[in-house]
C-alpha cells in the first residue's frame, strides 16, 4: 500500500480540520479526495506532502514512516491550484528545478526535461516564461515539474480549480490518460463530484474532518453509505420520506401498482424545461414536495403539464442509502 | 510585442503635460547646473574637480554612500523580511518608526545624532568630527529606502511558490537564493539606488556632527556650499556636475545589475 494514514488529527485554533482519520491509498491508483470546502481534504493532502504537520497520528509513504520527515525529504510531487510557478524561470528551468537540486548531470537533466515537456505537450514552449502561458499550460508545466523528481506519490490540490470550464474538462481527461501512461500513485483534491466520478479510480468522501465513505465511483453513486454522500454525489429529493434521486422516479398519469405504500399520488405544481430535461415539482397528497426529472420526450408523450394529476413510484433500480461499505 | 509609437489624442496630451512638468522641474535645472559649470571653462572645471580638497570631499561622499548602500541592502532586506513574515508585539510601532528618518527634518536628525553621539554622548560613543559621523548620518537617513521598497514585493510573494520549492527538495537557503531573491532583486536595487542618491546628496543630518573638516569629514554638499559662499558659482556647479554624473552612472549600473540577476533564474 502506497500511503497509509492512521489516527491523523489536525486543528487550526478552535477549528478541527481533521478528526482521527484512518485511510489507506493503494499503489498506482488515481484517488480523489472529495468533499465540500473546509471539510479537511486539502489539509489531509498537505499533511501527506509534509507542508502541514499533523497534531496526532502517523503517515506512511511506501511503507516508510514519513511523519517526522520534512517536505524536502518526502519525494512527493505537489501541484497547487494556482500553479505556484517560478515566475522568473523559463518553463524548462521550472521543470529542471528539482533535478538541479538533486545535482543530476547536465545531460541527464536536459534529456529528462525534454522528455517531460513532450509528455505534457509543452515542448515548443520550453523557453517561454510562465507569464506567457495560459492557465492550462501553466498547470501542465507544474505537473511536469512535479513529475521530474520521479515522486513516489503525486498530490494535486484542486488542480483545475482556477481554470475555466472548457479547459478544466480537457485537462481532466488528459490527467486520466496521463495517469494511465505514467502510473504514479496519484491523489487529487476536488470539491466537484463530477470531476471525481469521471477521473478517479477510487473516491474518498471527506466532510467535517471525517471520512464519510471510500469506494469506486460506482459504489459511491449506487450505494451511498449515508445521506451526506448521497446528497453530495448528485441531486436528491424525498419520496415517502426517503431520499431518492429525481431521475429515479417513475411518473404515471393513471393509478399504478399493487403496493399502495410504494405509490404516491400528487399534482404537478411547477414545470421547468432545461435543455433536454423537464423538471417537475410534484405536491403529493401526503403534503410532500418531490422533484422529478424526465426527458422532454417522456413529458410530451405523457402529456404532463402544470396541474396534471400524477402517480409517482421509485424506479426498480433506484439508488438508496445503504450501509454496505460504511467506514 | 507592438512597436507602434502612435498616440491617440488623450495620451498625447498626457505625455505632453508629463514632459513639460518633468522639464521644468528636472531637465532645465540640471542643464543649468551643467551649463554654469561649462561657463567657467574646461580649465576651471578640471582645476575644481581635481583640486585636492574637492576630490577628497567627492571620494568621502561617494565612498560612504556606497558603503551605506551595501549595509542597507542587507539590513533593509532583513528588516523587511521580519516585518512581512514575523508576527510580534510592537510590530505596528516598528512600522511607524521605520519612516521617521523620512519624516524628520534632516537638521533635526543632525541635532539628535549630535546629542547622542557627540562630545557629551550619554552612550559614551563620541564620533564627532570623525568619518564615522558621516557614515552614521547617511545610515540614519537612508534606512527606510530598501525596507520600504522590498516590503510590498515580499508581501506579494506567493507562499505556495516556496512550498513548491520545498516539495521539490530545495532547502530554505536554496529556496531563498533561487526563488525568493530573484523576485525581490528589482525592489532591492531600486531601494539601493534611492539610498545611494540620498546619501550623496545629504547635508542637514551630518553637518553638525561631522565638523566639516577639509580633507577629513567634509562632504561634497558642504564643499559646494562653501564654494558658493566664496562666490565661486562655476566651481560649485563643476562639483555638482561630477555628483550628477556619478549618481547617473550608479543608477544605470544598478539597473544593469538587476536585469542580469533577476533574469538569471
Amino acid at each position: 500500500m502506497s500511503i497509509e494514514i492512521s489516527g491523523v488529527s489536525k486543528s487550526f485554533g478552535d477549528f478541527d480540520a481533521l478528526r482521527d482519520v484512518d485511510l489507506t491509498i493503494p499503489s498506482g491508483g488515481l484517488t480523489a479526495l472529495l468533499g465540500p470546502s473546509g471539510g479537511g481534504k486539502s489539509t489531509l493532502l498537505r499533511i501527506i506532502a509534509g507542508l502541514e504537520t499533523a497534531d496526532a497520528g502517523r503517515v506512511l509513504i511506501e511503507g516508510r514512516d514519513a511523519t517526522e520527515l520534512p517536505a524536502q525529504k518526502r519525494n512527493v510531487g505537489f501541484v497547487f491550484q494556482h500553479y505556484a510557478a517560478f515566475k522568473h524561470m523559463t518553463v524548462a528551468k521550472n521543470v529542471a528545478f528539482g533535478l538541479e537540486i538533486r545535482k543530476r548531470p547536465k545531460d541527464e537533466i536536459r534529456r529528462k526535461v525534454a522528455e517531460l515537456l513532450e509528455l505534457v505537450h509543452l515542448d515548443q514552449f520550453a523557453h517561454r516564461l510562465p507569464a506567457q502561458l495560459s492557465g492550462g499550460q501553466r498547470q501542465r508545466m507544474a505537473l511536469a515539474r512535479a513529475l521530474a523528481i520521479e515522486p513516489s506519490v503525486l498530490l494535486l490540490d484542486e488542480p483545475f480549480g482556477a481554470l475555466d470550464a472548457k479547459v478544466r474538462k480537457e485537462l481532466r481527461d488528459w490527467l486520466r490518460r496521463l495517469h494511465d501512461e505514467v502510473h504514479v500513485t496519484t491523489v487529487f483534491v476536488t470539491h466537484d463530484q463530477e470531476e471525481a466520478l469521471e477521473v478517479a479510480d477510487e473516491i474518498v468522501v471527506i466532510n467535517q474532518g471525517r471520512i464519510e465513505q471510500v469506494g469506486t465511483p460506482d459504489q459511491l453513486y449506487d450505494a451511498p453509505a449515508n445521506d451526506f454522500v448521497m446528497g453530495f454525489l448528485g441531486d436528491v429529493t424525498r419520496l415517502g420520506g426517503r431520499p431518492i434521486r429525481p431521475h429515479d422516479i417513475e411518473v404515471h398519469t393513471t393509478p399504478v401498482g399493487e403496493d399502495p405504500a410504494e405509490v404516491h399520488a400528487g399534482e404537478v405544481a411547477r414545470l421547468t424545461r432545461v435543455g433536454f430535461e423537464v423538471r417537475l415539482l410534484v405536491l403529493t397528497v401526503e403534503g410532500e414536495e418531490t422533484q422529478v426529472v424526465l426527458t422532454r420526450a417522456e413529458a410530451r408523450a405523457a402529456g404532463i403539464d402544470v396541474g396534471s394529476r400524477v402517480w409517482l413510484r421509485p424506479h426498480r433500480g433506484a439508488t438508496t442509502v445503504s450501509a454496505v461499505r460504511a467506514v | 510585442m507592438s512597436t507602434t509609437n502612435t498616440l491617440d489624442r488623450t495620451s498625447g496630451v498626457g505625455l505632453g503635460i508629463a514632459m513639460t512638468w518633468f522639464s521644468l522641474l528636472v531637465l532645465i535645472p540640471l542643464s543649468a547646473v551643467v551649463f554654469t559649470a561649462a561657463g567657467g571653462g574646461w580649465d576651471l572645471f578640471w582645476r575644481t574637480v581635481t583640486g585636492e580638497q574637492t576630490a577628497a570631499a567627492i571620494r568621502l561622499t561617494v565612498g560612504q554612500a556606497a558603503l551605506v548602500t551595501v549595509v542597507n541592502v542587507v539590513m533593509g532586506t532583513l528588516i523587511a523580511w521580519v516585518l512581512v513574515r514575523d508576527h510580534f508585539r510592537g510590530k505596528a510601532l516598528l512600522e511607524v518608526l521605520i519612516d521617521i528618518p523620512f519624516a524628520l527634518p534632516t537638521i533635526v536628525a543632525g541635532l539628535v545624532l549630535l546629542a547622542l553621539y557627540g562630545k557629551d554622548s550619554p552612550l559614551g560613543i563620541d564620533v564627532a568630527n570623525q568619518r564615522s559621523a558621516v557614515f552614521l548620518a547617511f545610515l540614519f537617513v537612508t534606512l527606510p529606502f530598501v525596507v520600504r521598497m522590498v516590503q510590498p514585493t515580499l508581501a506579494e510573494l506567493d507562499k505556495e511558490v516556496e512550498e513548491a520549492a520545498a516539495s521539490l527538495g530545495a532547502s530554505r537557503v536554496t529556496t531563498f537564493r533561487r526563488v525568493i531573491l530573484p523576485s525581490i532583486v528589482p525592489a532591492i536595487t531600486a531601494g539601493a539606488a534611492l539610498s545611494f542618491a540620498r546619501g550623496v546628496s545629504e547635508y542637514g543630518s551630518l553637518v553638525l556632527l561631522s565638523g566639516n573638516l577639509p580633507f577629513r569629514t567634509e562632504v561634497t554638499s558642504v564643499r559646494i556650499l562653501s564654494s558658493i559662499e566664496n562666490n565661486n558659482l562655476a566651481g560649485a556647479a563643476a562639483t555638482a556636475t561630477v555628483l550628477l554624473v556619478i549618481s547617473l552612472a550608479v543608477i544605470v549600473l544598478l539597473d544593469v545589475l538587476q536585469r542580469r540577476v533577476s533574469g538569471r533564474g
